[in-house]
């Protein structure tokens, strides 16, 4: 068993650099001067740490601007999308009706689309209806893009949930909408917020759409606003700064996952109905 | 608090099969009725319908005064605890019993008293903050109930409460749940495959197969005068005995030998060549523990097997039956969700007996309690129809001997289809 653990030890150890090693570099690289940034060879370690790189990046108003317009496209797109999935997904998962297994295919068939293919129409179209370069622009899309994968998730979610509870809460006087928010969708919750931070995470490192439909900071997103980080020195990018907007975009992401990550509990439905 | 009339009342599914065929059963207020029968009977069925989860396709639901077919189930104010009671797994126990409370929006003060009091009368008070996934089977039966007690329903539905427990507790749950209903005195549905509940709960008992009303009769009508064979087999645990029956004059003729029965049930089994004697294993003892002066006929034959269980003892005998009478069994079997391995008898014998295996041993009978059913349509000739409830066969209108051919045809149909599968 002995010899056994040492195994599992040594694969941990192997994965964790091997996922987090560019994380560290990145993280180090936003503490190190733009000198030793264009240093021929520099270590992995920064040889005087600085917080300049942050006073830059939080300084420039572009960033600022791009940063709002990434949680506010981001929020919105999962929002809707959650609200949309969670209703279709019940629908689908109670609900027996004519083309049920088609709206289901339809839908994988939306996420088998690679987005590039999309972005020359989509550029059209929204510049005729007016949605080029706004966030609305950007909302639907993201929202299409994770609607299928959330429905998918939410109707496998609703479909292990007890039917009798639904009937339970209806014959205790709730109406069928009550029954629905009051216990279907606590229980459902887990996959809520799995839905929720899988959108999420799509909407706020989407690139190819976000540089593609924007053209100002009034709606352009961080990860698109990256690429427009050039400096002075068009032979030195500024790596620092790109690693520091990286750092400060990442948090984010990391915060919320720990907050969702409490809600994702399996087996809530346990205890419901004798097992 | 409000009576339940169930007039004539039609389920059919999509395939226009009926699930629930005609079925009329006046609840009374305050009555502890059962629905009970074997699965696929439609007893569930029934009972969905009379809370508003299923659809009525004709006839007539009152509740009270009211009339309440197209009703939802929140209007209806009827109190159900599901077979596996549908517990709300976010919620404690306290939340879940005042769960029907806060839909009402009763203000907190009474939510409080109301719970409180349930949760007495049924012994949760140290459970009300624990969620439901923390309780033992009994725990959360308890909550199921306390969830129905809470509000003033105008009757209690109960979907099989007590199959999801073990035995012990079973019992237990039984009881309680026949001395809630007394207390409350409220009007109760209460939906079982198990006979034994159905004898011990109901006021009265309705007997359903296959989506039609067998009999609707007190436990003790249903026993002594069951309307068919079907009920009598189901009712009784161990089973009535299916015996093949030739009657002369006033003797019966059974495979081990005469007996005499009254003159009165001679007449109205006369001249229909073989029947089925239905005789329950109490009715017979051990020739050599009875009294003298007790009034019945003998017959010996060979014991096959003893079970001994203190109190009493049941001895199996095998007997062989012609094939028209074993087919006739052989489909009262499936009917039952049974299956006839052989034709024997079970006898019923006082403890002290010293009755074993392999004896040829004298067993005396009470014929008086006797029944002879018609092996063709099952009806029951020697029913005492002034103690049998209502048997809606026996009914104005009623063919029995159409109903009986129109089923088994059904049945042969799902015998052949579940065959080719």
């Amino acid at each position: 068993m002995k010899k056994n653990n040492l195994g599992t030890g040594a694969g941990f150890v192997l994965i964790l650099v091997w996922c987090l090693l560019p994380v560290a570099w990145i993280i180090s690289l936003s503490f190190k001067s733009p000198e030793e940034t264009a240093a021929g060879s520099p270590q992995f370690l920064p040889k005087d740490a600085t917080l300049q790189n942050y006073r830059d990046i939080l300084d420039n108003p572009d960033f600022l601007d791009a940063l709002r317009n990434s949680f506010g496209i981001a929020l919105i797109a999962t929002f809707l999308s959650v609200v949309f999935a969670t209703l279709a997904a019940y629908a689908i998962a109670r609900l027996e009706f004519r083309g049920k297994r088609a709206v289901l295919s339809l839908a994988l068939a939306i996420a088998m689309f690679p987005v590039v293919a999309l972005v020359g129409p989509l550029f059209d179209m929204w510049r005729t209806f007016g949605l080029f370069n706004t966030w609305p622009g950007l909302i639907i899309p993201y929202m299409s893009f994770t609607l299928p994968l959330a429905i998918w998730t939410l109707a496998a979610f609703f479909r292990e949930i007890p039917w009798e509870l639904e009937q339970a809460a209806q014959v205790d006087g709730a109406t069928s909408w009550q029954a629905f928010r009051k216990v279907i969708v606590p229980l459902a919750a887990p996959g809520v917020f799995t839905a929720a931070i899988l959108t999420f995470f799509f909407a706020w490192n989407e690139f190819v759409l976000a540089i593609s439909l924007t053209s100002t900071t009034g709606s352009r997103t961080v990860p698109a606003q990256l690429s427009y980080f050039v400096g002075p020195d068009p032979f030195n990018p500024p790596y620092g700064q790109l690693a520091t907007a990286s750092v400060v975009v990442t948090v984010p992401i990391i915060i919320i996952v720990l907050i969702f990550q409490r809600k994702i509990v399996a087996g809530l439905t346990s205890g419901a109905v004798k097992g | 608090m409000a009576a339940i009339d169930m007039k004539n009342i039609v389920k059919k599914y999509g395939d226009g099969f009926p699930a629930v065929n005609d079925v009329s059963i006046d609840v009374q207020d305050g009555e502890f009725m059962i629905l009970v029968g074997p699965s696929g009977c439609g007893k569930s069925t029934l009972l969905r319908m009379i809370v508003g989860l299923e659809d009525i396709t004709s006839g007539d639901m009152v509740i009270g005064d009211r009339k309440v077919n197209d009703l939802a189930p929140k209007d209806r104010n009827l109190a159900m605890v599901f077979q596996n009671y549908a517990l709300y797994p976010h919620l404690t126990v306290y939340e879940n019993i005042a769960f029907p409370l806060r839909l009402a929006k009763t203000d907190d003060k009474t939510v409080d008293e109301k719970v409180r009091a349930a949760s007495k009368t049924l012994e949760l008070d140290e459970h009300l903050d624990r969620k439901p996934a923390n309780l033992s089977g009994g725990q959360r039966q308890r909550v199921a109930m306390g969830r129905a007690i809470v509000r003033d329903a105008d009757a209690f539905l109960f979907d099989e409460p007590l199959s999801n427990l073990d035995a012990k507790l079973r019992g237990q749950m039984r009881s309680e749940i026949a001395r809630l209903q007394k207390k409350l005195g409220i009007t109760t549905v209460y939906v079982t495959h198990d006979q034994t509940e159905a004898m011990t709960l109901g006021d009265r008992v309705a007997v359903l197969k296959r989506g039609i009303l067998q009999q609707l009769a007190t436990p003790r009508e249903l026993y002594d005068n069951p309307g068919n064979l079907f009920v009598a087999g189901f009712i009784g645990s161990p089973p009535m005995n299916f015996l093949p029956a030739k009657v002369e004059g006033t003797s019966v003729e059974l495979p081990f030998g005469k007996v005499e029965i009254s003159a009165e049930k001679a007449e109205r089994a006369a001249g229909r060549g073989l029947l089925i004697a239905g005789i329950r294993p109490e009715s017979f003892e051990d020739a050599s523990v009875v009294d003298a002066s007790r009034k019945g006929s003998t017959f010996r034959a060979k014991i096959d097997v003893v079970e001994w269980l203190g109190n009493t003892a049941y001895a199996y005998i095998p007997f062989e039956a012609p094939p028209e009478v074993l087919e006739q069994l052989q489909q009262l079997e499936r009917d039952l969700d049974g299956e006839t391995l052989r034709t024997q008898l079970v006898v019923s014998l006082d403890g002290s007996s010293r009755v074993a295996e392999g004896d040829d041993a004298e067993i005396w009978v009470d014929t008086s309690k006797m029944h002879l059913f018609d092996p063709a349509t099952g009806e029951n000739l020697t029913i005492d129809t002034a103690n049998a409830g209502r048997v809606p066969a026996l009914e104005q209108g009623h063919d029995p001997a159409q109903e009986m051919a129109a089923e088994s045809r059904v049945a042969d149909e799902q015998t052949a289809a579940a065959e080719g599968s």
